[in-house]
């Protein structure tokens, strides 16, 4: 990922993704029978929009009252016995987590999926530390044996089929016999990892959502990998970005069903885990120690710009990844960053600053698809807008702001202006297109343009001439 | 103090959102007309037999025969229960009048430190009551305890759950009020549908990844 980010070229991921026929099968046929499956759990257009107008309210909420609320989670879980950690960046939230392993003297961590744990790169961190880190989810599992990064928020190794897998199994997990039968690749995971829960000194989690009424981790699994990792081993550490609180234990099964339906079409996952404190006396298992990391990371100053704000309403679910053409297209490692698709391009330059993720805007035809499914209603068309106009803002707020600013481009600007307003400069300019037009997309920068597009003839009138010519009949 | 992480973040969360007088707009949903009784079991059925649960409804007095019915179908070595409870008293009750091609009876022994190679390599099956039901989306509500423990529901391939069908409620906020949730939530509560499942090679549903392979549900009417 690292590498990735360093020579981040986008233009380069996506050429050598829309190359590659194998990828874009998988993808297509993956997001198509996402989109289905979420349309089968969302059939009642009424309902579905009520669900979502209350989702919105319960995010806005949570983030309108934010200080105070993470105010009340810090308090309620100190009270359950639960340790609060804080974190500005991400080096900051692997440092706690190393000292958490070093304080136990754990050598082995098994992991649920986690985004945040992916923002932090924990895998890479505790591995140069060396520690031994599990990927427990089977999708997480996969790509962690190939060595490669998730492509997709919810159902990280899409990007893979079944005969890549198989053979990857076969290759990497001692004494795999090769199949191509699901259930049978399905059996080697669990075999693999029931030793590694079983041996497991940590369990690391990612959290859905935490009640702050409550002081509850709310965990959304389907595998029961999330339940051993935060019941099994003795020490339980969970990751969450900070914007993940809610308020109140009502506000949880709105969002539930909202994230459960618009990230895999399900009513409800497998399992939904709540997590209030660690073991206690006279229980016989779960945690003796729980460990809550909040992480900033860029979220406290996307939190202060109103419009920038509804970022951070997202739930993570990924339904904007599945319905987003440009995406369906490229897949997930096209993005470079740990979030891909829609969400990634409006976060990732938010976090990561425009002047090396701002291209990561361009990806988009501003269709609306994800603005339309988006379960907490983000407008994030406009906000994919906003962050194309900070690119060329010098006076904006998003970290890069107006690192695209040339005086060329202001400068054809302020001229179609010009052209636009004063009636000479226009009746002039209409002649020239008229006149030498067709020569025009042949140069400069425009050739990019017309390579992959028909080039415009221009008429040898403009309509306003031919109008005043011919006349308008009215009615 | 003034200087640590926390501080600095909650110095820029406060800057961000100052304390707002105004009380939010909180749309809420239209109330759904309840469902009677047999609505909420046939739903619950449903619902969970679609995600591969086997449900059994059954009259309470007979349960623990249909229990054994289905027991004995598998040819199970151990079965994992907790003598305390109601479902852990019939189960006894059960298996003295006649234990004929079932499971014997075993316990949570200690805790998981030291119970824990039996629980991961030689328990086929647990049972476990529940604490309710929901009947949309459903699934099953559990409150693992001193008696019954967290795993119990996890590791062993075959889960036996029992849920006396007056505790079905209508939805998940029926069943926190009910229940007084906010009042006081337990070390672990945790909502099960069905048997573990995973769609993470080629969406291709397969169940049985890490948790139980199967979840046999007993509704006792």
């Amino acid at each position: 990922m690292a590498e990735h980010q360093q020579n981040f070229d986008f233009q380069k991921n996506v050429v050598a993704a829309l190359n590659d026929p194998q990828l874009r099968a998988n993808f297509d046929f993956a997001m198509g029978s996402m989109i289905l499956k979420r349309k089968a759990v969302f059939t009642d257009e009424i309902e579905t929009e009520q669900l979502r107008a209350v989702g919105n309210a319960i995010r806005q909420r949570a983030l309108r009252k934010l200080p105070e609320l993470l105010e009340r989670l810090e308090r309620k879980c100190t009270e359950n016995g639960i340790h609060v950690h804080w974190a500005e960046t991400t080096g900051e939230a692997n440092r706690i987590v190393l000292e958490i392993m070093q304080s136990h003297n754990a050598t082995r961590m098994v992991k649920g999926k986690s985004m945040v744990s992916e923002e932090m790169h924990l895998n890479r961190f505790l591995e140069e530390h060396n520690f031994e880190v599990m990927e427990t989810d089977l999708g997480e599992f996969i790509i962690q044996l190939a060595g490669e990064t998730p492509s997709h928020i919810i159902v990280p190794a899409i990007h893979k089929n079944k005969d890549q897998i198989s053979r990857l199994f076969h290759e990497k997990i001692p004494g795999a016999p090769y199949t191509e039968k699901v259930e049978e690749l399905n059996a080697l995971a669990r075999k693999t990892l029931r030793d590694k829960f079983y041996e497991g000194d940590v369990g690391l989690s990612g959290v859905n959502m935490a009640v702050a009424e409550t002081g509850t981790l709310c965990l959304v699994e389907n595998e029961g990998n999330g339940r051993m990792c935060t019941t099994v081993p003795p020490v339980h550490i969970a990751v969450m970005g900070l914007e993940k609180v809610v308020e109140k234990l009502s506000d949880v099964p709105p969002l539930l069903r909202l994230l459960t339906g618009s990230a895999t079409g399900q009513l409800i996952t497998t399992y939904f885990n709540m997590i209030t404190s660690p073991r206690k006396p006279g229980e016989k298992d779960g945690p003796k120690e729980i460990h809550l990391i909040l992480l900033d990371n860029g979220r406290s100053r996307i939190l202060a710009e109103p419009q920038l704000r509804q970022t951070l309403q997202c739930i993570r679910c990924g339904t904007c990844l599945n319905h987003c053409p440009v995406y369906t297209r490229i897949g997930g490692h096209a993005y470079g960053f740990v979030y891909p698709g829609p969400i990634g391009e409006i976060l990732t330059p938010q976090i990561e600053g425009l002047h090396r993720t701002g291209v990561l805007a361009t990806a988009s035809s501003l269709c609306d698809a994800c603005g339309e499914v988006c379960p907490v209603k983000i407008p994030i068309p406009e906000l994919i807008r906003r962050m194309r106009d900070e690119n060329y803002d010098l006076t904006g707020v998003v970290p890069g702001h107006g690192h695209k600013w040339n005086l060329p481009e202001v400068l054809v600007w302020k001229g179609w202006e010009l052209v636009n307003r004063v009636p000479l400069l226009n009746l002039l300019s209409m002649k020239m297109a008229g006149l030498f037009g067709k020569y025009l997309p042949r140069i400069g920068p425009l050739k990019a343009w017309t390579s992959v597009r028909t080039r415009p003839r221009f008429a040898k009138k403009s309509l306003h001439e031919q109008v005043q010519m011919e006349g308008v009949e009215y009615e | 103090m003034s200087d640590t992480a926390r501080d600095r973040i909650f110095d820029r969360l406060r800057k961000a959102v100052p304390p707002a007088a105004k009380e939010f707009p909180s749309p809420e949903l239209p109330p759904k007309t309840p469902l009677n009784h047999e609505e909420k079991v046939e739903k619950l059925k449903r619902l969970m037999e679609a995600v591969r649960s086997e449900v059994h409804v059954v009259p309470a007095a007979t349960w623990t025969d249909e229990l054994k019915t289905v027991l004995r179908k598998r040819n199970l070595k151990t079965l994992l229960y907790a003598p305390e409870t109601y479902v852990g008293k019939a189960v006894t009750k059960a298996w003295q009048e006649d234990r004929e091609g079932l499971p014997s009876l075993t316990l949570y022994e200690g805790e998981i430190e030291t119970f824990k190679e039996t629980l991961f390599y030689r328990t086929d099956a647990a049972i476990t009551t529940t604490r309710g039901a929901i009947a949309d989306p459903g699934t099953l509500i559990l409150w693992p305890d001193e008696t019954e423990p967290r795993l119990m529901s996890l590791i062993p391939p075959i889960h036996i759950a029992v849920l006396e069908a007056g505790r079905i409620y209508n939805t998940f906020d029926e069943a926190m009020q009910a229940g007084q949730w906010i009042s006081g939530m337990p070390t672990n509560a945790v909502l099960i549908s069905g048997p573990s499942k995973t769609a993470d090679i080629e969406l291709t549903l397969a169940f049985g990844v890490h948790g139980p392979r199967e979840l046999i549900v007993f509704v006792l009417e």
